[in-house]
């Protein structure tokens, strides 16, 4: 282990950086291990295994102070729950099967204020089963409450898990943040990263910078246990989960800034007044920004949105952006299109919107695919 | 170099397609280039299909996945082909025109009649190389057969240089900074074991790399 010392977020984010050439999930370790993390709790599914076995390759090294492996996914994400309650900074990761299996336990985190950092490493949940990418449980993941970030390359991967906590631990957020990234296509693929020396540490997360009552000798957990909503049908029980959750909704609202802060803009643009836009998140934006330099070499009119924040969604940023555009491609790795319905969902004239094209069970999205739309909205 | 090269490595787990690439990939990234390395296979293991898939440019590659139209393709074993343990049929599917094939096998094997014909409208180039025979004679073990694989590659193009691939195997097996799946892990061990230094295992590999370049052959069809 290399003798650490913590440093404010800014000296470690701006550091200069040595380029790796490693997989996404050695990104995910090469985070953890600069992101002060106390605990590490840990359940396999392909294609998430290697990133939380690396993640106890750090515990073995002395980085994390706790780490194990829990019965299935539902026990590790109330596990971790129960660690945040208890005032540590936390990491786990899932993904695809793993991800519905715990799916009690977001809605849970959020509600309870817990500021944890968990990577999704999507893969496909449909039967017949499969563990190739698709992002498909991102669409079941919308309305949990925990803010989404999507990562398109090894680089995001690793940068998003290492801010999230700086956006995850601030008082007026203090919710989840989960960090999706598409399996195989950027966990297992080799790429370069830069990476910031390994001396220097975030600093540790501070328990009473929680906006609900901090669990310790003054709130033991029975009293935070007494006398639950649940055991009471009164008016004040129900206005008070009915404005709890507006305060969850609000939550994520007040994190905007903090992701303006630490990762940049909640979209990212290239050619934004182009006639045709690609809108897309994850690995489709790297499909796009092929099938992008392909269609502006034969002289059309194309421009790329990469979406870094699904929750909370860029609403205005996307309603203008779709407003200028004459035709808008949502290129997507799901059966169901979620995106194309959250684009829909904030544009002004959704006649323009070309909700595919999609692959889903695994493999990958030729950019001609995208080039055929673009040609067909260019007639 | 301004083009990039995509090249397709198909074999069976196990036979080392996925440390290949990797070693392939980290070559290209010594010397400058920028590369990809991803692996594709499903949840079965020893003797499944399993595919890895190096793209090497001087740009940004921002390309993900399996490799749908390579300029090579590097069969790592005569089942891809005899039983189909593949992602895509015919074995060549996607190879771009004048693109590079090389195959594992002691003799050429019996292609049917319409691939050939698919084959020669590509002016594709088909290479034959005892990979695993080579393995076992000069580096003493099959598990070098990934190795003779790239040899058989720089014998017909020199897409890295042997320096480059030298240093990409000694940061695999030599240096600490690498850490594998749990499976490609115990095959490392058993490796460094069976060479007992990585010195030596490193130069082993090499003189399998060397001589493997020397025995790919091309089949005129």
């Amino acid at each position: 282990m290399i003798e650490q010392r913590v440093v404010e977020p800014p000296q470690l984010f701006e550091a200069e950086k040595e380029t790796q050439f490693i997989t996404g999930s050695e990104a995910v370790r090469e985070a953890i291990r600069r992101a002060n993390v106390e605990m590490a709790i840990s359940y396999p599914i392909t294609p998430q295994s290697e990133s939380m076995h690396l993640v106890g390759d750090l515990f073995a090294e002395g980085y994390i102070k706790e780490y194990f492996r829990g019965e299935n996914e539902f026990a590790v994400m109330s596990s971790v729950a129960g660690a945040a309650m208890g005032g540590v900074r936390v990491f786990t990761a899932t993904g695809g099967p793993g991800t519905l299996r715990a799916f009690e336990a977001f809605s849970t985190w959020a509600g309870a204020r817990l500021p944890i950092v968990c990577a999704f490493m999507t893969r496909g949940i449909n039967s017949p089963l499969t563990i190739q990418p698709d992002t498909i449980e991102m669409a079941f993941m919308l309305d949990t409450g925990i803010i989404m970030l999507h990562a398109e390359t090894a680089q995001d991967l690793h940068d998003m898990i290492l801010r999230s906590f700086m956006i995850a631990e601030q008082t007026e957020v203090h919710i989840p943040v989960g960090v999706f990234v598409d399996g195989f296509f950027v966990t297992h693929t080799r790429d370069k990263v830069d990476i910031a020396p390994a001396d220097m540490k975030l600093p540790p997360y501070d328990p009473y910078s929680s906006p609900v009552p901090v669990m310790d000798m003054e709130n033991v957990p029975f009293r935070q246990m007494r006398d639950p909503f649940v055991m009471k049908s009164n008016y004040v029980s129900y206005s008070a989960h009915a404005s709890w959750q507006q305060e969850v909704m609000a939550a994520a609202e007040r994190a905007r800034k903090y992701i303006h802060q630490y990762l940049g803009d909640l979209i990212e643009t290239e050619y934004p007044d182009a006639d045709i836009l690609l809108i897309a998140s994850g690995t489709a934006v790297s499909q796009s920004r092929e099938a992008m330099a392909m269609a502006r070499s034969e002289g059309f009119s194309v421009g790329l949105v990469k979406i870094k924040s699904i929750r909370p969604f860029p609403e205005k940023e996307i309603r203008e952006l779709v407003r200028n555009a004459k035709a808008v491609i949502v290129p997507e790795f799901n059966r169901v299109g979620w995106l194309a319905r959250e684009i829909k969902s904030v544009a002004e004239d959704t006649t323009k919107i070309v909700a595919g094209p999609r692959v889903y069970g695994g493999m990958t999205m030729p950019p001609n695919m995208i080039m055929d739309e673009i040609r067909r909205c260019s007639i | 170099m301004n083009k990039k090269i995509s090249i397709r490595m198909s074999g069976l787990g196990g036979q080392g397609v996925v440390t290949a690439a990797h070693i392939l990939g980290s070559a290209a990234t010594e010397e400058g280039k920028n590369s990809t390395v991803n692996p594709f296979f499903g949840a079965e293991k020893r003797l499944a299909p399993a595919e890895s898939y190096v793209r090497i440019s001087d740009e940004t590659i921002h390309e993900r996945g399996e490799i749908l139209f390579p300029d090579i393709i590097m069969i790592f074993h005569p089942h891809v082909i005899t039983l189909g343990k593949c992602y895509t049929m015919p074995f060549f599917e996607g190879l771009q025109k004048d693109g590079i094939i090389i195959v594992n096998s002691d003799e050429p094997l019996m292609l049917q009649k319409d691939d050939l014909e698919k084959l020669a409208e590509l002016n594709a180039k088909l290479y034959y190389i005892p990979a695993t025979q080579l393995a076992i004679d000069v580096g003493g073990t099959d598990l070098s057969t990934n190795m003779s694989m790239l040899g058989g590659l720089l014998g017909v193009t020199k897409v890295v240089s042997y320096d480059a691939l030298r240093d990409a195997l000694a940061e695999r097996f030599g240096g600490g900074k690498f850490v594998a799946s749990a499976t490609t892990a115990a095959l490392d061990d058993a490796l460094k074991g069976k060479y007992e230094k990585v010195a030596q295992l490193i130069e082993k590999n090499m003189e399998v790399v060397e001589q493997a370049s020397k025995f790919v052959t091309e089949y005129k069809y």
